[in-house]
């Protein structure tokens, strides 16, 4: 049984298409992160499973049930809003009690929960105050209340942290990740800052264009990226996407970059379909952080090459090459010194990169 | 040696700004106090005439302060003189117009509101052009619907009676009380609707229980235009209602233009005086609020 499952899903608003045929499964206690840029329909989907936004074509099943046309109210989930969206006119105790209200659930009951969750989340001395009387991380947190009280099946956040300071935001991912390993719910998770994505997700859907690129667990959405949209969204700086060909000579395949004059071997390298490789033309993906200036794998592969520009960023430093007229940025400890406009011996590490089709910008 | 120089001209030249200041304010009140009095100049006329007795009128001294006071004239103005035939007096008609103005206020508001909810938290298709043609609803000049209202009117049953002036009211208020809710309700976030609806409320109740209760600045708003528009309007009042149908506004026309003896200056001044004072009362208690609710955007939490 899927707790969430959800069904060549498409929508459109008028001519525009937002979602085209999303097909997603979560399993009991996942942290299903939707990550994309703004625009790519991840809040629309998070919408549609609530209920809030209705469907042009496909499904959404709820522990095996079609909720395709069943009430918000009815589908026994519960969202926090990045707005917080709490009651103005109405105390914190209010707030967190007026779904329970709404179904009828007997007053002690209501009494017991309140009690629970207000100590749960430490919001138990501000049960009489108004929403404006309290700091965004309280407003935060009786948001998460107002949600946690129902008890719901699945939890739906959407984007609730990019209204905090950078500070809270930090501290607040920290609870919401305490919060699901105590609570092992079911959440779907609305964001498009891929820090949040990658320290809460235990599985990432990354979205663009309302097509769902990747979706996978963080490790493999870093390590593996299916394509190359996939591949430049992760990471800070993004992965180095280098244009180039393949040759394979008596078994060996290297990579030539354009205007290159050296190849480099592609060794242990796992493809996809390891068919045409001849003179196909590809990105060679390498991340920053996987250019060392010391050589640690007896494999890594030796090059020199000039840097053009040093981005200083307190604990590391970005620094900018020119390998054969294109970019490639390069992340060290801002303690080694390097010097500008003079060769540099660096190493990349073979086992970390990614080779994608040039023309599909697919993974191979 | 340099230091001190240009100490010295520093201090000069602060010198010379606190001056340029105090003059600068010094003429900004003239300028107020001037606009001020030109403003009150009337209202001074009236108060100071309607407390003169004839004969102090008839001395040609508009502008004097009156040698007694006497209330004599608002007395007659509220109440009359207690003769039959021809003694026309404001009171019935005021509460003609308090009956007129409170449910009118209160539907046109009230529906203005839901329409404004409407039109922002359940967006429907085609729901702007609905706005457009409301908003064309305050452009319409009133003389080109006199007639068709009053066959309306007529058709209903209601013609020369409160209820139907209540009826004119709150349909031709219905576009400004949308506007003003709607444009207020754009600034709510939709998140509460939408938060709302997962918690199980209805339509109803979230209206009733989520927006009406942060809704206090626009209602006071709205009140307030409406009861002035409402309880200063002329055209409607004489149009579809007469003799003891009237509103104040009418009767206040009758009163001052049925010259069957001398003109009361002094009686005509305390009628107009009262026909006025229920607005000025609203705008004293909620003009507070009428600045805050006009110029307050976002429903912040």
């Amino acid at each position: 049984m899927k707790t969430l499952k959800i069904d060549e899903l498409s929508k459109n608003f008028g001519s525009t298409e937002v979602l085209k045929k999303i097909n997603l499964e979560i399993d009991e206690g996942n942290f299903l992160v939707l990550l994309g840029p703004s625009g790519c329909g991840k809040s629309t989907l998070l919408n549609i499973i609530a209920g809030l936004e209705t469907i042009n074509e496909g499904n959404v099943y709820i522990d095996d049930y079609n909720v395709s046309k069943v009430e918000p109210k009815d589908r026994n989930i519960a969202m926090v809003f990045q707005s917080y969206a709490l009651y103005p006119s109405m105390n914190v105790r209010e707030n967190m009690i007026f779904g329970l209200k709404q179904a009828k659930v007997s007053k002690e009951k209501i009494e017991e929960q309140l009690k629970k969750v207000s100590k749960f989340l430490q919001v138990d001395a501000l049960l009489d105050r108004k929403p404006s009387q309290l700091s965004g991380g309280q407003r935060q947190r009786v948001a998460i209340g107002r949600a946690l009280v129902r008890e719901p099946r699945i939890f739906l956040f959407d984007e609730p942290l990019s209204n905090l300071d950078a500070k809270l935001r930090v501290e607040m991912r920290r609870e919401i990740k305490k919060l699901h390993q105590q609570l092992k719910t079911t959440v779907v998770y609305v964001t498009h800052d891929q820090t949040e994505a990658m320290s809460l997700g235990t599985k990432i859907a990354i979205m663009n264009h309302g097509v769902i690129q990747q979706n996978n667990s963080p490790e493999l959405i870093y390590n593996k990226p299916s394509n190359t949209f996939v591949a430049d969204f992760i990471g800070s700086p993004s992965m180095n996407l280098i244009k180039g060909k393949l040759n394979q000579k008596s078994n060996k395949i290297l990579f030539t970059a354009d205007e290159a004059n050296f190849a480099i071997p592609i060794i242990s390298y796992d493809f996809i379909k390891a068919s045409q490789l001849e003179d196909k033309e590809v990105f060679f993906g390498i991340r920053p952080e996987h250019i060392y200036f010391k050589k640690s794998n007896e494999d890594d592969f030796e090059v020199n090459l000039t840097a053009d520009l040093s981005e200083y960023i307190g604990h590391e430093q970005i620094m900018t090459f020119n390998f054969a007229n294109q970019e490639l940025l390069a992340k060290f400890p801002s303690t080694f010194k390097i010097e500008l406009n003079k060769e540099t011996k660096l190493y990349f590490d073979l086992t970390q990169i990614s080779l994608f089709d040039a023309n599909s910008k697919e993974r191979i | 040696m340099q230091d001190n120089l240009q100490t010295s001209s520093y201090k000069q030249l602060e010198q010379k700004s606190k001056y340029k200041n105090i003059f600068l304010r010094w003429f900004l009140y003239f300028v107020l106090i001037l606009f001020a009095s030109y403003f009150i100049f009337p209202l001074y006329v009236m108060v100071v005439t309607s407390l003169k007795t004839m004969e102090e009128i008839r001395q040609g001294t508009l502008l004097t302060w009156p040698s007694s006071l006497n209330f004599d004239s608002w007395l007659v103005a509220w109440g009359g003189r207690g003769y039959g035939a021809g003694d026309t007096f404001l009171r019935p008609y005021f509460w003609n117009s308090i009956k007129m103005v409170v449910p009118a206020v209160f539907f046109s508001t009230f529906i203005g509101a839901m329409t404004g909810y409407v039109l922002t938290k359940w967006r429907f298709k085609g729901d702007q052009w609905v706005f457009l043609f409301l908003l064309f609803g305050c452009f319409i000049p009133f003389q080109a619907i006199l007639l068709p209202m009053a066959r309306t009117l007529g058709a209903l049953g209601i013609s020369n009676s409160i209820i139907g002036l209540v009826l004119v009211h709150t349909v031709y208020g219905i576009p400004f009380t949308t506007l003003f809710f709607r444009n207020y309700y754009v600034s709510v976030p939709t998140e509460l609707v939408k938060a709302a609806r997962i918690d199980g409320a209805g339509f109803f109740k979230i209206f009733f229980k989520i927006l009406l209760p942060i809704s206090a600045p626009i209602i006071v708003v709205t009140v307030i235009w409406q009861f002035t528009q409402i309880w200063n309007d002329f055209l409607f009042g004489s149009t579809f209602s007469f003799g003891k149908a009237a509103p104040i506004q009418v009767a206040l026309n009758n009163m001052v233009l049925s010259s069957t003896s001398v003109k009361e200056y002094n009686v005509d001044m305390a009628s107009a005086i009262i026909a006025g004072i229920p607005t000025l009362i609203v705008y004293v208690l909620a003009g507070k609020y009428f600045i805050r609710g006009l110029t307050s955007g976002a429903v912040k939490g």
